[in-house]
């Protein structure tokens, strides 16, 4: 009798057990099977473009997409636009974001870090849009007067308000890197006669600098995509330029600005999702090398 | 120049490098070391026993001043290095390291080359001589009777080592700086016997040109390396004297109790 009751316990949590495993590795897969069809989503509304008329078009020097003469597609410019306000963006994001990084892990005294790590990470909670309003009125301005330009939207003003949204996540994972430095090795060093700020630099930053940089790639991830405050203070004009003065246009700013007018299924519309291809595969790789930096020195757990 | 009633035992012409004086220890409010007044010998190896917790590597690291580190922690007393106050007001820290080497319980090579590991003291002391660097390596690595298994991998990783290598280049590491005295906390307990038996041969190598203080749980060890013999008990230095005496004849009842393992 109780060993029947007992059978048909055992059987009921082996079946709960069962439901329970297929729910969760159900949710896990979930994730997967999104970027899948994230994917298979993009190529198949930008598909058609690559027959008629042709990849070759995305290749072209301007990107004039509505035309009464001929229209043009080239990715060009906005790979360009993006490249530049990127790489200015991180010519300003790293050296301060790894400095700061260095003092909160390293010399700041426990209440100090207390008080600011707060305040970096409210920085990266400020939507993209309200920075976007920040770079308006105060930066563009400011860059307008200094340089004595006709307008302060420029691929400069841009990348200043990017780094502002790349600075904190950079900055914690790179503490993250610092602080995992073994304590053992900076006891080592310091028993040695160097001073805090030899070990720092010679110990310390070395052996975290893995870490930082795939944080300085997650960073640059994350600039790439970011859209809304680039489009507000870019000056949204399509020049192949390399100059920081001059109004730029970054590919997700064109994404955002034209598909809202694009006729549905028209080239201009698949040369679109040509430009999304474009982007998710810099970032695809971008993570996929921070990943495999992280993973070698065995700072990922 | 050693006070006799102190320890008897010790050879009247002793010299004695480090002198602690009523040393007391704290980290925040809990005091770790009770009136810990020392002598020690030079070009000697001095071993400092005890069970865990009584203070002896707290003692040790009192010595280089790695204390430091430690945030709400304070000295009180004297401690002087040839005759010099090292936590007199104005000591220059990094010069009292470079004077006194220290090597830790867990090897802890820099992710770097060999070489690097090695040039890494004499590096931050301003040398930049290729040449020379190179025969300070090799030396210090001869010195520490590793120099015939890494000569000819001195640019490989030195996390490549074996443990007990490892620990030998952390000596050689700590040699490099040209230190005279070289504080050792429990330098073999994370290693295999054989490893152990080669740090011991090593101790016993070094003690002709430095001074050598060395914390050790293994009382074993204690008697093979060590010519003088401390112990530690509950932050207070119960008693002190010639190693053989020690371990023969102790004065106190609690090193006997100690070393006859009837505690700790």
């Amino acid at each position: 009798m109780s060993e029947k009751r007992d059978m048909s316990r055992s059987r009921k949590l082996f079946i709960t057990d069962k439901l329970m495993r297929l729910l969760l590795v159900g949710a896990a897969s979930t994730s997967v099977l999104v970027v899948c069809l994230i994917f298979l989503f993009l190529f198949r509304e930008a598909g058609p473009f690559a027959l008629n008329p042709g990849l070759g078009k995305l290749l072209d020097s301007q990107w004039i997409p509505v035309s009464f003469q001929e229209e043009h597609f080239g990715v060009g410019p906005l790979l360009a636009g993006s490249a530049l306000v990127t790489a200015l963006a991180m010519l300003v994001t790293v050296p301060i974001s790894v400095l700061v990084s260095i003092y909160i892990a390293e010399i700041a005294h426990p209440t100090e870090r207390e008080f600011l790590k707060p305040f970096i990470e409210i920085l990266a909670s400020i939507p993209s849009v309200v920075l976007g309003f920040f770079g308006l009125l105060v930066v563009a301005p400011l860059i307008k007067t200094t340089f004595g330009l006709s307008t302060g939207l420029t691929a400069l003003t841009g990348a200043l308000l990017l780094s502002l949204m790349a600075i904190p996540t950079i900055i914690s994972l790179s503490e993250d890197a610092l602080v995992s430095v073994p304590y053992a090795l900076k006891n080592a060093s310091l028993a040695l006669g160097a001073s805090h700020l030899q070990t720092i630099f010679r110990v310390t930053l070395p052996a975290a600098l893995p870490g930082i940089v795939a944080a300085v790639m997650l960073g640059i991830g994350r600039v790439i995509g970011e859209t809304m405050a680039v489009l507000m203070v870019t000056g949204n004009s399509a020049i192949l330029t390399a100059s920081p003065l001059s109004s730029v246009r970054t590919m997700t700013a064109t994404i955002a600005a034209e598909m809202g007018e694009v006729p549905f299924g028209s080239v201009h519309y698949q040369a679109l999702f040509w430009i999304g291809i474009i982007l998710l595969v810099i970032t695809f790789f971008l993570n996929i090398i921070a990943q495999r930096v992280l993973k070698k020195y065995g700072m990922m757990k | 120049m050693v006070e006799q009633s102190l320890y008897p035992n010790y050879p009247k012409d002793l010299e004695m490098v480090i002198t602690t004086n009523q040393v007391n220890f704290f980290y925040g409010l809990t005091q770790a070391l009770f009136d810990i007044s020392l002598l020690i010998p030079a070009k000697h190896v001095t071993a400092l026993i005890g069970p865990s917790g009584c203070g002896k590597s707290t003692f040790l690291r009192c010595l280089n001043r790695m204390n430091d580190t430690i945030p709400h922690s304070r000295v009180e007393g004297e401690i002087s290095i040839n005759r010099k106050d090292i936590y007199a007001p104005g000591t220059d820290v990094v010069e009292l390291r470079k004077e006194v080497g220290m090597v830790f319980q867990k090897s802890n090579p820099f992710p770097k080359s060999i070489f690097d590991n090695v040039a890494y003291g004499p590096r931050i002391h301003g040398e930049k001589n290729p040449k020379r660097l190179a025969e300070i390596v090799e030396q210090s690595l001869q010195q520490s009777a590793i120099w015939d298994e890494v000569k000819d991998r001195l640019h490989a990783n030195a996390m490549g080592l074996s443990g007990g290598q490892q620990q030998r280049l952390c000596i050689a590491r700590a040699l490099a700086v040209g230190p005279k005295i070289l504080l050792m906390d429990e330098p073999a307990s994370a290693l295999d016997p054989k490893s152990t038996t080669r740090i011991e041969d090593l101790i016993g190598e070094l003690r002709t040109n430095y001074t050598i203080v060395i914390v050790t749980h293994n009382m074993q060890q204690a008697a093979r390396v060590s010519d003088y013999t401390a112990f530690f008990y509950e932050g207070r230095l119960i008693e002190c004297d010639a190693t053989p005496k020690i371990f023969t004849n102790p004065r106190q009842k609690q090193t006997e109790d100690y070393i006859t393992g009837r505690f700790g």
